[in-house]
Formats: C-alpha cells, structure tokens, sequence
C-alpha cells in the first residue's frame, strides 16, 4: 500500500462514525433482549406452536439490523454511501436467493410430493 | 489413532494408479532433487512462496492452473479413450468405480483447480497495475487466499493415491453423496478440498473489491477504470456474494455425513432437491465469475490490437453489472427437469434468455471495435477472433437449452456437455491462452514467440471442434453423460472422432509447453525494454517490463479513460523525475504458508476421522492467525534514492521513445 493510500484511508477512518459508548450500550442491550426472547420463544412454551419460526425468524432478522447499524455504523450518512449501497445490494441477492428457494421448492412439493398411500413420511419445504 | 486410515487406503491392486503415483514420485523426487542442486531453496521460500507481492502471488497462481489443466486433461483423455472403445461388447479398460472419479475429478479439477486460480491470478497481476496502485488492500490476505487454493490442489491430488475421490460427478449431488451411497472418503476429500480453496476464493473477493474502490491512483474515477478491471470488480461482488452459498451447501452435506444430520437425506425430512438448488445459486454466478474477467480480457485485447478505443465503453461497462445482477436470477435452468412446474420454469428460461442479451451487446462491441480499425493479428488477437466464433456458437446452443420443452430432451444429455464446453473453452480458456500471451510481457519481460504459440492455437481450435462437434450430435442421438459403457455402436464413430480431436488437443498442450520453453530459451531475442510492447492504452503499459515491485515510482494521474494513450499521444509518458519520494510496501511474510499447510492438516484428518489431527491442524491454523496479528513489523519504505536508480537505469534517454511505434516497440531499443 502506498503512504499516500494509507493516508488516504487513515483519513476515511477519522471521518467515519465510530460510534458513541452510548450507541455501544444501546446496541448492546437491545442485542442481548432480542436473543433472550429468541430463546424465550421456544422454551418458555408461552408462545403457541405456530408463532415459533415466524417469531425467531423475526427477531433474528432484527439482531442482524441491530448489529449492523450499531455495531457496524452502517448509515446513510454522505460518507457511508458505498457502505449502504453494498448492503442494499446484498439485501437484493439474499431476497433473491431466500424467495426464489421458497418459490422454487414449495413448486416442487406442489408438483412432485403427491401423497402416496405407502409412504410414512411427507415432505418438507 | 489413525482413524479410518490404514495401509489398505493406498490402491495396490489399480495398476493404472500405481504407475502414476509411480510417474509422479519419479518426477517429484527429479524436481526435488533439482531444486536443492541449483541450491534455489532459499531463493524460491525468500522471493516467491513468503511474498506479498500481487504479481507474484498471480504468476503463482497460473502456473498452478497451468499445471492442474495437464492433470485434468490427463482425466479428460482417459475418458475419451474408455468411450472410444466401450461399445457393445467391449467393456474398455477402466472399471465403472474408477471411471467415474476419473470424471468427477476431471470437473472439479478444471473448475476449481484450473478455471479459477486462472482467472484469480489474472487478475492479481493485472488490476493493481491497470489501476496504478502498488499491490492489493491486503497483501497478506492474498497470500493467504493462494496458499490455501494450493492447500485445495494437494488434498485433490493426494485422494487419488491414498483412499479414493469422490465418484459423484463434480457437484456432489445427494443422496448419491450422502454416506448410505458413498462410505468411502471420496465425498469427504471434495467436501474438504473445496472448503479450503473456497475460503481462498472468498478472501480473494474481498480483497479485490476493496482495493479496486478504496486504492485506485489518484483521479481515476470509476468510469475511468478499464474495462478488465471493471470485470474484475464485478467478478469479485460474485464471489463475495456466492461462494458463502457454497460453502454453506458443503457445511450441511458435511453436517449429513459427519453428524448423522438429515438435511439432504432421504428419510427423516431431508430434502436433495435442496442441496441442489443451492448449489446452483452458487453455480450459476461461478459461471459468470470465470467468464467476465476472460470478456474484460478480449476487450484489452481487442481495443489495442485494433488501435482503436473499445467501442461503447459504457454499454459494456453497464452489460458487465447487468450481468452481474441477472447471473443471481437464473439457476433454475440448471434442474428444469427436477418438476417445479410451467410457472417457474417459464421464469427461468426467461432470465436465462434475457441474460444472454448484454452478452450479445459485448460481441458487437467488439466486431464494431475492430470495424474499420488497423488490427495486428498477434497470437493474443487470435485468440479473440476464434473466441468470438465459438463463444457465440456455445451461446446459441445456450440459449437453446433454455427453452425448458428442449431443455427436458437435453438434460443431461451429451449436447449439455458440449454446450458447456463450448462456452468454457471457448470463452474462460481462450480468454486465459488471449491473456497470457498479452501479458506475459508484463510479467516477464519478455514476449512469448509466435511460431509454438500459433500451432498450438490451431491445434487448440481444430482439436477443439472436432472433440466436441460430435457430442452434440450424441446429445442429439440420445447419448447421456458419464457413460462407462453403451450398448449402441451408432454411437462408436462420434467418440472416435470426438477422442482424435481430444488428441489434437494434448498436440495444442504440448506445443503450447513448447513456445514457454523456446520463449525462455531465446529470452534475449524478444526483450520489451520499453514495458509498451504492443502500443497499450491502459496504465499497466506505462510502467516497465517486468514491473518494478512497486509497481509505479509515481503514481499516475489520471483524468480520462485510456490515460497513458492519451499521455503518448500528447508526448507526456515517460516523464523522469527529478527526485523520487519514499514508497511503503508491505513486507514478506510466511503466515500464509503456515495457515494453509495446518489447513492441509485440518482438511486431511477431518477426511481420515483422526480427529486428535484435526484438532491440532486447527489450533496451528488460529495460532499461526494471532501470531501474525500481534507482528507489527509488516512494512517498509523503500528510500527515494533506491527508487532513483532503479528508474534512472530504466528510462535511459530514447529519442523517440515518447511514442512508442507498436511493430517495432521491442527490437527499437534491443
């Protein structure tokens, strides 16, 4: 890397929001509550059956925003904009690839699992 | 103690195996031996496996490619000879258990092993000096990432001499790969090789992302930055985005056959059709990995032996990202057959269509490029013209397949092999042979001569045709993949022809062995001393041949598109300095060679079950990773005075070498 780069970039990082103890605190908390009531989903049996998966995939999809706006500063502020890009990019592939597997072997299922009077076991999606 | 591993591992009976593992213990021992004569040890571990230097690391890794593509020919000629002679009675000389590692090796070999460290390490020694920095973001990680594909490449090779490799074709498709199918180590040794070289690859991604956005010279903004890099660019977004699939995907196969998980079995609510839809959201995208570095490539290539400016620049620049985002919309096609229904098999063979449209504008932007310009038919411009021709051909047939009625008589048929090979030969590996013979100079400092280069260009393409011209009408015909043996000797002719064209091939190899060794051997004769041996447009030529370690003792300033074109034109290039500044670069270091060899480790116990190993490999891997975070002696700066000498004794005063005249660049100052 050249002097010149490595400034550069030493100069990106100053500007860059680094975040505040507050911040730390906040995102930290927050971390810890939405994975005590992941695991409060499944053992506390307080939840009906049904709201299990749709409640962990929730609250696993709010850690991950958490962690990153927190703990990685993704913003939209002017200097983070290459930042937010890339992730509104990967949101797209992982929207890509999460729904189209659904669609793709949910059609599968409707397609090619036709019940048959012998078999014990049915499908899954 | 050992876990699975014995003595009987090693195949003793397979005459055939022991003669190779016979040929290469002679021939390592000869290497070896040779090594340690000329006393070299010190020199090789010093100047090229411990470097951090990106043009090093790339040479390392195309010659690694150069020399798995001998291996997996190897497997690809044993199979056209089996074909050519199992017919009707004939039972052919491979059993049906070898035959079939012999073609999964051949796939992942010349996916993994060739095609990628290829294209990897085209574009470390090129993207650092198209965008005038002086080495990658992270030069340690990129050693890392090549020892680790190298760590890849010894556990493939070594599964052929002790235990077996996997017998499933090159994608591992369950239930066939689970452990009820395949007991033997064979899956294990894939699902290993890949994880380690997969690792390599994504660092790799990462690491080109970063330093094609964060360490171009100064000015250069990105619809200044040539086409190859552009390539590159998006080509690293693929990887970053889709060798995690990978990964995952071979994380729960491992998962199935380590932990008696169920997640592709059978029974117990596995689902195979999962596995393969993951590894297609990989596939796909890995297709287009390997090919948009070979269009980024043609594209150089094209602009400068056409002294032109490449035609429509940002209609490329925008079908390489069109590209990019459509190659995640279109991995259904792979498994129109596997019943998901006229709604999304239509989608597919839709976007399958649709992506074949920005590679349609790339081909005329590349015949308008030449239209009307002064092209120089050199070996690298060959290379184009006949990709231009067969690419196109494997595209059609392509496109053809995407039409999912067509496709559900073609699955899996040998028109599908051919069509495949077809795009890949003819586009990631002429785009490789294009490539190499373009910037070789760069890299060595001297040109490759044409005579060998150009017999094995015909052998290549002749060969090329008549092995696979054929399979498409054994698709046609009926013919499926993978057969050990078939029973109709209609077939017999086509696989003759299809096996002599293979020979053709091994003729296009050998010549091609040929012109590196005349090339070494009369170095003297086709020196570049001006490091613009074909009239370049891009910065890469600006500087000399072979590259300084730090590429630039000035970084370029860049305010348009083919900067260094446009400094020769205005008499600006090749500036001297009067005084040059101190450079910081990285220092050398062994980490990467350490992390990966414990990853071997790692890798071979966990195949062999001997689970103490593992651990061991393991913690090597994470203490060699901390000792290295600990060392703060990574960098250096090379003093201005160093620097001085090194440019004075290379920009000697020319008259006339402010523009230098492309046919005689070379032989001028010689």
């Amino acid at each position: 890397m050249s002097s010149q780069h490595a400034h550069a970039l030493a100069a990106d990082h100053q500007h860059a929001n680094h975040g505040s103890l507050k911040s730390y605190i906040v995102g930290f908390i927050l971390s810890i509550v939405l994975t005590a009531m992941s695991f409060g989903c499944v053992m506390s049996g307080a939840v009906p059956h049904d709201l299990i998966l749709p409640g962990i995939v929730v609250l696993c999809v709010a850690q991950v925003l958490v962690q990153l706006i927190f703990f990685l500063h993704l913003s939209a502020k002017p200097g983070q904009r290459d930042n937010l890009s890339i992730g509104v990019f990967t949101l797209l592939i992982i929207a890509i690839v999460v729904v189209g597997s659904l669609w793709v072997l949910h059609n599968m299922n409707v397609n090619m699992m036709h019940p048959v009077p012998t078999m014990s076991s049915g499908s899954i999606g | 103690m050992f876990g699975k591993l014995s003595l009987s591992a090693i195949p003793f009976h397979e005459p055939i195996i022991m003669g190779t593992l016979l040929m290469v213990c002679l021939g390592g021992a000869a290497l070896l031996g040779w090594v340690t004569y000329q006393r070299k040890w010190g020199y090789l571990w010093s100047e090229w496996f411990t470097t951090v230097d990106h043009k090093r690391i790339g040479i390392m890794y195309v010659i690694l490619a150069l020399v798995m593509l001998l291996r997996g020919f190897a497997d690809a000629i044993m199979m056209r000879a089996q074909q050519a002679i199992a017919s009707a009675d004939a039972a052919g000389y491979l059993p049906p258990h070898h035959y079939d590692q012999i073609f999964t090796a051949h796939g992942v070999i010349m996916i993994f092993f060739v095609a990628m460290p290829f294209v990897v390490g085209l574009m470390n020694l090129v993207v650092p000096l198209q965008i005038g920095a002086r080495d990658v973001a992270y030069p340690f990680l990129n050693s890392l990432s090549y020892w680790l594909t190298a760590s890849g490449v010894v556990l493939v090779m070594l599964s052929m001499f002790v235990g077996d490799f996997a017998a499933t074709g090159w994608l591992a498709y369950p239930p066939l790969s689970e452990l009820k199918f395949s007991p033997t180590v064979g899956v294990d040794y894939y699902i290993w090789a890949l994880q380690l070289s997969g690792l390599g690859t994504t660092l790799s991604g990462i690491n080109f992302v970063v330093t094609i956005l964060r360490m171009r010279t100064p000015g250069m903004k990105l619809m200044q930055m040539p086409v190859f890099t552009w390539t590159a660019l998006v080509t690293n977004i693929l990887i970053v985005a889709a060798f995690p699939v990978l990964t995952v995907a071979l994380a729960l196969l491992a998962a199935d056959r380590y932990l008696d998980m169920h997640f592709f079995t059978n029974e117990l609510g596995g689902n195979a059709m999962l596995y393969i839809n993951l590894i297609w959201i990989w596939g796909h995208p890995e297709v287009y990995i390997l090919i948009l570095p070979a269009f980024g490539a043609f594209s150089e290539i094209v602009a400068t032996f056409s002294g032109k400016p490449l035609f429509g620049y940002k209609s490329m620049v925008y079908a390489t990202a069109g590209i990019g985002v459509l190659s995640f919309l279109v991995w259904l096609h792979h498994f129109f057959t596997m019943g998901s229904g006229a709604d999304v098999n239509a989608f597919f063979g839709i976007t399958t269509m649709i992506i074949s449209v920005p590679t349609g504008v790339k081909l005329f932007n590349w015949l308008f490029t030449m239209y009307r310009g002064r092209i120089r038919f050199t070996l690298p411009m060959m290379w184009t013209v006949a990709f231009m021709v067969t690419f196109t051909i494997g595209g059609m047939t392509g496109v053809l397949m995407a039409v999912p009625g067509a496709d559900f008589v073609l699955h899996n048929s040998l028109f599908l092999i051919a069509h495949f090979h077809n795009v890949i030969i003819g586009g990631v590996l002429f785009g490789m042979f294009a490539a190499v013979n373009y910037w070789f100079p760069k890299a060595f400092g001297f040109k490759l001569e044409e005579r060998w280069g150009k017999a094995s260009f015909w052998c290549w393409v002749v060969g090329f045709y008549m092995a696979f011209m054929p399979l498409y009408v054994l698709g046609l015909m009926g013919m499926t993949r993978r057969m050990n043996h078939y029973a109709n000797p209609a077939w017999q002719p086509y696989l003759i022809v299809a096996a002599a064209g293979a020979g053709i091939i091994a003729l296009g190899i050998g010549f091609m062995v040929l012109q590196f060794v005349v090339s070494i051997r009369n170095r003297a004769e086709n020196r570049d001393l001006t490091g613009d041996p074909w009239g370049g447009r891009t910065l890469e030529w600006s500087t000399s041949s072979p590259a300084p370690f730090y590429n630039f003792a000035v970084l370029p300033q860049v305010e348009e598109l083919d900067q260094f074109w446009a400094d020769k034109e205005h008499k600006r290039a090749y500036r001297r300095q009067e005084r040059y500044a101190d450079i910081h670069m990285p220092r050398n270091t062994g980490v990467g060679v350490f992390m990966a060899a414990f990853g071997t480790v790692l890798g071979f116990a966990m195949i062999w079950h001997i689970w103490w190993l593992a651990v061991a490999g393991l913690l090597g891997m994470v203490g060699s990773f901390i000792t290295r975070a600990y060392d703060t002696d990574v960098d250096y700066y090379v003093p201005g005075a160093e620097v001085e000498k090194i440019e004075r004794a290379r920009l000697i005063p020319q008259p006339g070498i402010d523009h230098v005249d492309p046919a005689k660049a070379g032989q001028k100052v010689a």
